[in-house]
């Protein structure tokens, strides 16, 4: 097993999904192309941006390979790919699990100095 | 955030340096602020699971105080954090600077905790600010967990897994 450049290889094409992600009018094309594939006109239209513009941030979204271009050669109808977003995903899932855990140690920690109170309230630690 | 949320878990980046985190505890903000800054209650709960322990567990709880914690893991090695406390009010707010030794991202983040009590719960706000983009992405892609080997044979079987799916 050769980690770190399994980790390196992993690490650039995240870099590129955050990137992406990053910015709020990809995270909402993004969302559009969740409900199906679009144009870039289709795109533009409730951004006030123009069709350029947009035409950029899709460049950014398709190097990622957070989207695709439909063969369609008069429309070239975007459309979300879903591998990377799973990746990102599963990235920010490991870091939820990791709190998860220790918050339900947290959480048997606090029952027990609540009992603890409940049963010694004279012996109730002063602040200081 | 109502009281049936006690236990579920909210995670989200806010801006492109911020991860907010929040998690409503049964108990008095009193008990979950001491829970987050007396060691030997630090101990049982942070970070301690697949055979780590807390090895090292110093907080000397004042404005420009120091904490210095340390995880050890027999087989793997130590892993050790350190940080400044910035501000403390006592059960309800705590702001603090927080560097991993070999960390892995750059610069220093700065944490603020916050602990709002509603009908003997406590919604705890943590809100992490890295100190660049590319630090909260880093940070994102790896748990406290980086560099260990089961971590990434893991990884590699839930890639393997949706590259098929």
């Amino acid at each position: 097993m050769k980690p770190t450049s399994h980790g390196q290889l992993t690490s650039s094409r995240l870099d590129a999904t955050f990137a992406a992600l990053a910015d709020p009018t990809r995270r909402a094309i993004l969302a559009r192309l969740a409900s199906g594939e679009a144009s870039v006109a289709e795109l533009a239209e409730p951004f006030a941006m123009s069709q350029p513009a947009i035409s950029k941030h899709l460049k950014v979204l398709e190097r990622a390979g957070l989207i695709s271009s439909g063969v369609d050669a008069q429309r070239r109808p975007r459309r979300l790919e879903a591998a990377p977003l799973a990746e990102a995903n599963a990235w920010m899932e490991k870091y939820r699990q990791f709190w998860e855990a220790n918050f339900e140690r947290l959480d048997a920690v606090l029952e027990e100095l609540k009992t603890l109170e409940a049963t010694e309230p004279t012996t109730r630690r002063k602040k200081k | 955030m109502t009281t049936n949320n006690v236990g579920k878990l909210s995670l989200r980046t806010e801006g492109d340096r911020d991860l907010v985190m929040t998690r409503v505890f049964n108990a008095p903000r009193r008990l979950v602020f001491d829970a987050w800054t007396r060691p030997e209650l630090l101990k049982r709960w942070l970070g301690v699971q697949n055979g780590w322990s807390m090895t090292v567990c110093e907080v000397d709880l004042k404005v420009g105080g120091g904490y210095r914690f340390v995880w050890s893991r027999p087989g793997t090695g130590n892993m050790g954090m350190r940080g400044v406390y910035r501000e403390i009010v006592p059960g309800e707010r705590l702001v603090s600077t927080e560097v991993f030794d070999d960390a892995w991202y750059p610069g220093e983040a700065v944490g603020t905790l916050t602990f709002v009590e509603q009908d003997g719960k406590t919604t705890v706000t943590s809100t992490m600010r890295y100190a660049s983009k590319e630090a909260l992405e880093a940070v994102l892609k790896t748990p406290m967990e980086r560099g260990v080997a089961t971590s990434y044979d893991k990884l590699e079987e839930l890639l393997v897994s949706q590259a098929a799916a």
